[in-house]
């Protein structure tokens, strides 16, 4: 959970990015895409955020998520979630491998599996899936096999 | 004398090797014997197993995690059901939650013991030390059978308790392992530790800085070889971690010899609190009641546990009904594995397979 003070230094940090913080059970940060280079290079170098756990896709109804669990080793600090929102024609996110180097197979899977473009990736390609292969399986609109096959 | 010119080779290790843990195919860049570039390709087994997970209600999917890292799938089972438990806040007993404890270390233990095994079965030194290893593996793998049936994918944890109390038999089978297991640990370093070719062939190979572990999100006991003290366990304890009593080894140099001894100093460690598990094991009821439908709160999820491999975390997101609407596996294997073209380059080719064994990767959890 991402805690109150920490929402409040971002804010103090960053307060033309509009941060918004999303209650839950994880509380998390609601960035937006063209701030989430520079809010995650602050929090890398700033508050020890070395260690990327989980970079995640969702595929909402009105919306892309991305969603990053954000660690650190040094001071073994609570998770600080980030999430950024992408629209459902042509999503796409910046990308944070130039700041964590193990964000980048977990971006070409959000990539490959949910369709979801990261700029600024050094290698975009997919990396479960074969080369060539059309549609991205984790989308909740990927027909299943109860549309392709009908038995009698 | 001119320079004679030379260019790289490509090889490729194939997705059928049997030295790769699985179908896992590697493209060399070779200059002669040495390693220019690797690249690692998976998914020869990827399931899609996500968006089965989303088919699958909450219940259907706590078996289903058994298949993700074959080796060790009580892990898998504890860390789904532990993420559930958390967004619905339901609290097991304390038994059940003793038992887990205990199924879930000596899980690690086998699988160390795999690991371990296999490395050196890769070294050449072909099944002796893998035999070794198996024996004692078969002997966890017996209780396991003992108490729920199955070996390998026990299908034991429930959301809210395990699914059935320990058997008649298995305490004094348990406490007989562990009072034995620190001597064949023993018998193990003495026959191996001090081998003069796994030194030879493990000292100084594929050494990962820990600044660089760090950056490639690397977990377990590849991070703590590196000489970082990071465990989830203690980072961020869960369940009934903080009761127990037991250290973190952690090595200094960094290559695939640390990743070996921390291995097995952290069997020591699991020995240890299985024991201490056995020791404080209350008596009771080892489940909540069931429903039979289970729907958890709306909302989102992120929990973590230390997997032998590394950190396992689940995300899940619920939205009310009885299938998850998003169900993401963080697997340790997948994001460990970045760091293997850092730490083949410069070095032979012999040298790839076994820090692949180091790594100690499970294609069922990369791929899912």
């Amino acid at each position: 959970m991402t805690s109150q003070d920490t929402f409040d230094r971002l804010v103090a940090r960053f307060p033309g990015f509009e941060l918004e913080y999303v209650e839950g059970k994880d509380p998390a940060v609601l960035v937006k895409a063209e701030n989430l280079v520079a809010l995650a290079q602050y929090l890398r170098d700033d508050e020890e955020c070395d260690y990327c756990s989980s970079i995640t896709g969702v595929d909402y109804p009105e919306h892309f998520e991305v969603v990053y669990h954000l660690y650190s080793m040094k001071n073994e600090g609570g998770p600080v979630i980030l999430k950024v929102r992408a629209e459902r024609e042509n999503p796409h996110v910046p990308s944070v491998t130039s700041i964590w180097r193990g964000a980048n197979w977990q971006e070409r899977e959000v990539w490959d599996l949910m369709g979801i473009r990261f700029d600024g990736h050094p290698d975009l390609r997919r990396v479960l899936l074969w080369e060539g292969y059309q549609g991205h399986p984790l989308r909740k609109d990927f027909p299943g096999p109860q549309d392709e096959y009908t038995f009698s | 004398m001119t320079k004679l010119k030379t260019e790289t080779v490509t090889l490729n290790m194939g997705p059928h090797h049997p030295s790769t843990h699985g179908v896992f195919r590697l493209i060399l860049t070779l200059d002669g014997e040495t390693i220019v570039d690797v690249e690692p390709v998976v998914g020869y087994l990827h399931r899609n197993h996500e968006k089965i997970g989303e088919k699958n209600n909450w219940i259907q999917n706590t078996p289903f995690t058994d298949r993700l890292d074959y080796i060790s799938p009580m892990n898998n089972e504890f860390a789904y059901v532990l993420a559930v438990e958390k967004l619905a806040e339901i609290d097991p007993p304390e038994r059940a939650k003793y038992i887990r404890i205990i199924m879930v270390e000596l899980n690690r233990i086998a699988n160390h013991l795999i690991a371990i095994g296999f490395l050196l079965n890769e070294l050449g030194c072909f099944f002796t030390p893998m035999f070794y290893a198996l024996r004692w593996r078969e002997m966890i793998v017996d209780l396991y059978e003992m108490t729920c049936g199955s070996r390998m994918m026990p299908n034991y944890f429930w959301i809210g308790g395990v699914s059935a109390d320990l058997p008649e038999g298995f305490l004094p089978e348990c406490k007989e392992l562990v009072s034995a297991l620190p001597g064949f640990l023993d018998e193990m370093e003495q026959l191996i530790t001090e081998n003069e070719i796994l030194q030879m062939r493990c000292k100084n190979v594929a050494i990962l800085p820990p600044e660089v572990a760090t950056a490639f999100g690397c977990t377990g006991p590849l991070l703590r070889a590196s000489g970082v003290p990071y465990d989830v366990r203690r980072a961020e304890p869960y369940s009934i971690y903080d009761r127990f009593d037991f250290d973190i080894p952690i090595g200094t140099v960094g290559d695939v010899y640390d990743r070996y001894l921390v291995r097995i100093a952290e069997a020591r460690q699991s020995v240890r609190i299985v024991d201490q598990a056995l020791r404080d094991l209350p008596g009771g009821e080892t489940a909540t009641p069931k429903k039979r439908k289970f729907t958890p709160p709306v909302g989102d999820i992120y929990h973590r546990t230390e997997a032998p491999k590394g950190e396992l975390g689940f995300y899940l997101v619920s939205d009310g009904t009885e299938n998850p609407y998003r169900y993401r596996i963080r697997a340790p294997s997948f994001v460990n594995l970045q760091a293997l073209p850092y730490m083949c380059r410069g070095h032979k080719i012999a040298d790839v397979v076994v820090v692949i064994g180091s790594i100690d990767i499970t294609m069922g959890e990369v791929d899912r």
